[in-house]
């Protein structure tokens, strides 16, 4: 039996961490998502288009808030297994464009908690809001879904 | 791909867009994990999905979003996306296809609204979303 999130996790909020992307990291996640357009590659591409560096692409803002040093902490406070749960969906919401070097600082807080099937699928909504001194640049917001691995599903 | 190619004036309802995924291999699966920073083993390592009663590898969903992702940013610049969401639905097995579409469902004069999929050659669908872009 999964233990049950308690809804007053709404609200709660994760310390701010910050972090970078170096190019060549970006570079690298370019070749490994089969990304050939050079403005995610080539610096001078990306400069020709109008970009300072070279842009961090849509969704490896996910990527870099997995840079969180303490991002064990929460599932394992709250006592849920990690190979009980399953990433159930993903938001961007974009405010401002970022760029290799930039220093970006992330916090994280909880939306939502709910469940279906008597339990046995448990749903935590967390956003996490991304910026370079103080301007917001995205929100990502995550769907966590938790299975009691004891319930027929 | 050199640059976006599509504008808001030639967009219209239901045109849809396409990006016809490489076999994702185990290479590829390799090469996700070290460059996303997601080391999960479900997705790299059969001795460890043997274990827990998984038969074989499958893709991270995230990879699924970064193709999508590539289909919206081969077509418009990536400072016009206001948002971009996605539900993952199925696994991904290990040396699958998927095809992303992009549908246009409604366009004003700012911005356009799509709907995103993932599909495999079978049909199953593996992620669904949405995106709105800013034209002009």
């Amino acid at each position: 039996m999964t233990t049950p999130i308690d809804p007053s996790l709404i609200g709660t909020r994760t310390d701010e961490f910050s972090t970078s992307a170096e190019r060549g990291r970006l570079r690298f996640f370019a070749e490994a998502t089969g990304q050939t357009d050079p403005r995610y590659s080539d610096l001078g591409a990306a400069r020709a288009a109008g970009h300072p560096d070279l842009p961090i692409p849509p969704t490896f803002f996910f990527c870099l808030e997995m840079d969180n040093p303490n991002r064990g902490d929460f599932l394992a406070q709250l006592g849920v297994d990690v190979r009980t749960i399953l990433h159930g969906g993903q938001k961007f919401t974009y405010h401002a464009p970022a760029h290799a070097g930039d220093v970006l600082t992330f916090w994280t807080e909880v939306t939502d908690v709910s469940s279906k099937k008597g339990g046995a699928l448990q749903f935590i909504v967390r956003d996490t809001h991304v910026g370079i001194a103080g301007k917001p640049v995205v929100t990502l917001t995550s769907t966590i879904v938790v299975r009691d691995p004891k319930a027929a599903l | 791909m050199t640059s976006p190619t599509t504008t808001g004036t030639n967009l219209a309802f239901g045109q849809e867009f396409h990006l016809v995924c490489p076999r994702i291999t185990r290479t590829t699966l390799a090469l996700y994990a070290g460059a996303s920073g997601d080391h999960n083993p479900v997705h790299i390592d059969t001795d460890a999905c043997h274990a827990v009663g998984i038969d074989d590898v499958f893709a991270h969903g995230m990879l699924s979003m970064a193709y999508l992702s590539r289909l919206l940013t081969d077509h418009w610049a990536q400072e016009q996306i206001v948002s971009f969401e996605v539900r993952f639905s199925a696994i991904t097995p290990v040396n699958s296809e998927p095809t992303c579409t992009g549908t246009v469902t409604k366009v004003d004069d700012s911005v356009a609204h799509l709907d995103l999929t993932v599909a495999l050659p079978d049909g199953t669908v593996t992620l669904r979303g949405a995106a709105v872009v800013r034209l002009g």
